[in-house]
């Protein structure tokens, strides 16, 4: 799976209140969400960005809060992946579950300016930055993740897994 | 080799393919699928999960008993968006059978709740949309925050997939200093470690310092683990964890981590030398002595939250506040963390205190913490908040600010106008 988009650049620490503010938890269709994403940190965001398109930020990325709003904010603005030196950890399961690509890559992000063109290969963990010509690896996903990410996040996967063990006369509730 | 507490915990709580039992050594690194023991949601991310747990086909909730949903965050109900969203949950709950489902007037802020209703035991295993759902490591469980897809998921089958964490063992070693609490003790731990000091790892607090905290200040403690990235932060039952479960619960596994347990890292603070803390703006790693802050008035305070919100923080406040005046450029918001924390208030005095000093006193809600309502800061308004986040914006208008403090430091600032130290008030 292959994606392709133009780079929004961000430092470290973005945390999931700057990604969608508290006021407008009262929500949470991603579309909604969308119009007011990464709005405490770059009021232009919101109206600029276009489908496909990569943030790109430093340590820590989604750190704070569990709102899974954070996320399909991200997703519903049409992000097609986020790269970061590294991801909170609930932000990083959050991103996995509702099927948002996000891969950890510090040399791709320390080289990385706003504006530039990244071509990311999910299933070799390749990111190609159209800029300098150069292509970074990452880490692949454990088995576990890879079978979450490929079922479409993880309510496809777990019904996936609940039919199996119904079939199998298995108690998949306990 | 031996194991941490959490590695013990998790360890006791694996479960097969089809969710049957099957307890096995793990080790940092292992993904493992547990079963939990508690699942929880609030009206800010139920609505989510609910619509994620009517996506799986799954009928009935794992187990009823084991399912809390507590509206704590916009309510009482802020406005009709929130209206709605509280309406949904009450609706799920009630189709579900939920004994746990907590409504307005009979609740508390969901960390400050559940323990309090005997809800979390020891050695649990409790999963909660919430970040700071880790709180419940004060009571020795292993109690992580997680997002809605991963709380329907766990609402539907019991069962969570977790990555074995590393542990970061923190020691406290010394004699706490007067007006020094749970809070000034870990912010001035994540000043040390940094927002991501703790990244994926579970910590364990422990050394003389935290053996003689009383339980509302491990809460405090293992309610901001998170707030250092960890998974997880957990103390070691001892007779105080004992003390506080009576009357409250029956249930529980005590573990003990072993003397050689493998730790990514220890870490030693001199408990004795810690003042009372500020986190200045934007991130609770930007710690410093409250003493060394200089004069910056302020506009704000808030007394509350699920970090400080106990009868044993409002105490603190009470002694600082009782018979003295709020600043006049201050407004000093106090919010009683639970229905009974209230009731404990009333009844000591503690609420009349605060009315006559010129504060203001809420009904239970996290309202301000996140900027949802009930105190929002208008643009160049700073706070000083006994809440646990200070993130842009977390208040109210972006450009604003609050500074993280204990309950006496705040209760001395909303005297004082600025931030201040409880000696300079009281002198």
């Amino acid at each position: 799976m292959t994606l392709s988009g133009k780079v929004w650049k961000y430092g470290d620490n973005v945390d999931t209140d700057v990604i969608i503010p508290a006021r407008y938890l009262n929500m949470s269709a991603p579309e909604e969400l969308a119009r007011h994403c990464m709005e405490d940190l770059d009021p232009t965001f919101a109206g600029r960005v276009q489908p496909g398109d990569i943030i790109v930020a430093g340590e820590n990325f989604g750190c704070g809060s569990s709102r899974e709003h954070a996320p399909l904010a991200i997703k519903g603005a049409g992000v097609s992946c986020v790269i970061a030196r590294s991801f909170a950890r609930i932000f990083y399961r959050n991103a996995i579950n509702i099927g948002l690509p996000i891969l950890e890559c510090a040399e791709a992000v320390d080289d990385c300016e706003p504006g530039d063109v990244l071509t990311v290969d999910l299933t070799a963990g390749a990111i190609t930055n159209a800029r300098n010509g150069r292509t970074y690896r990452t880490a692949p996903f454990p088995p576990f993740v890879m079978a979450i990410i490929a079922a479409g996040g993880l309510v496809p996967y777990t019904r996936e897994r609940l039919q199996r063990a119904g079939a199998r006369g298995g108690s998949p509730t306990r | 080799m031996g194991h941490t507490l959490a590695e013990k915990i998790i360890a006791a709580h694996v479960v097969d393919e089809d969710g049957v039992p099957a307890p096995r050594e793990v080790w940092p690194g292992d993904l493992v699928e547990v079963s939990v023991d508690l699942v929880l949601a609030n009206d800010i991310t139920a609505p989510i999960a609910i619509g994620e747990f009517e996506r799986l086909g799954v009928a009935r909730v794992f187990d009823p008993e084991r399912v809390v949903l507590v509206p704590d965050h916009f309510t009482p109900n802020k406005d009709i968006k929130s209206a709605e969203q509280c309406r949904l949950m009450r609706e799920f709950a009630r189709a579900q059978e939920l004994p746990h489902y907590f409504e307005v007037g009979r609740l508390g802020i969901e960390h400050v709740l559940l323990p309090e209703q005997g809800l979390v035991a020891p050695g649990d295993i409790v999963v909660g949309a919430d970040s700071h759902t880790c709180t419940y490591g004060a009571l020795g469980a292993l109690a992580t925050g997680m997002g809605s897809t991963d709380i329907a998921v766990a609402m539907a089958t019991g069962r969570v997939w977790l990555r074995v964490p590393e542990t970061l063992r923190i020691l406290y070693r010394g004699q706490l200093r007067p007006w020094v609490d749970g809070k000034d003790l870990i912010l001035y731990t994540i000043g040390q470690i940094g927002v991501s000091g703790a990244h994926y790892q579970a910590i364990e607090f422990a050394g003389p310092a935290v053996e003689r905290l009383p339980m509302a200040g491990r809460f405090t403690m293992a309610n901001m683990a998170i707030e250092a990235g960890a998974k997880a932060g957990l103390f070691a039952v001892d007779d105080l964890t004992r003390a506080y479960l009576r009357g409250r619960t029956e249930r529980g596994v005590v573990y003990d981590a072993d003397p050689d347990a493998a730790y990514a890292r220890v870490v030693e603070i001199d408990a004795g030398a810690i003042e009372p803390q500020v986190a200045f703006p934007h991130l609770p790693e930007n710690a410093r002595p409250a003493r060394t802050a200089g004069h910056i008035a302020i506009h704000q305070v808030v007394i509350g939250s699920c970090t400080n919100g106990r009868i044993e923080d409002l105490r603190v406040a009470a002694d600082i506040l009782r018979g003295r005046q709020v600043h006049p450029a201050v407004r000093c918001i106090i919010i009683p963390g639970s229905q009974q924390v209230y009731l404990d208030a009333l009844a000591e005095g503690l609420l009349e205190a605060f009315v006559r000093a010129g504060a203001v006193v809420s009904t239970p809600t996290c309202g301000p913490c996140l900027g949802g309502h009930m105190g929002i800061l208008a643009q160049g308004e700073r706070a000083v908040s006994t809440t646990n986040r200070n993130f842009r914006g977390r208040m109210g208008h972006p450009d604003s600010e609050v500074y993280l403090a204990g309950p006496a430091v705040a209760a001395a600032s909303a005297l004082a106008g600025r931030i201040a130290t409880p000696e300079e008030v009281l002198a």
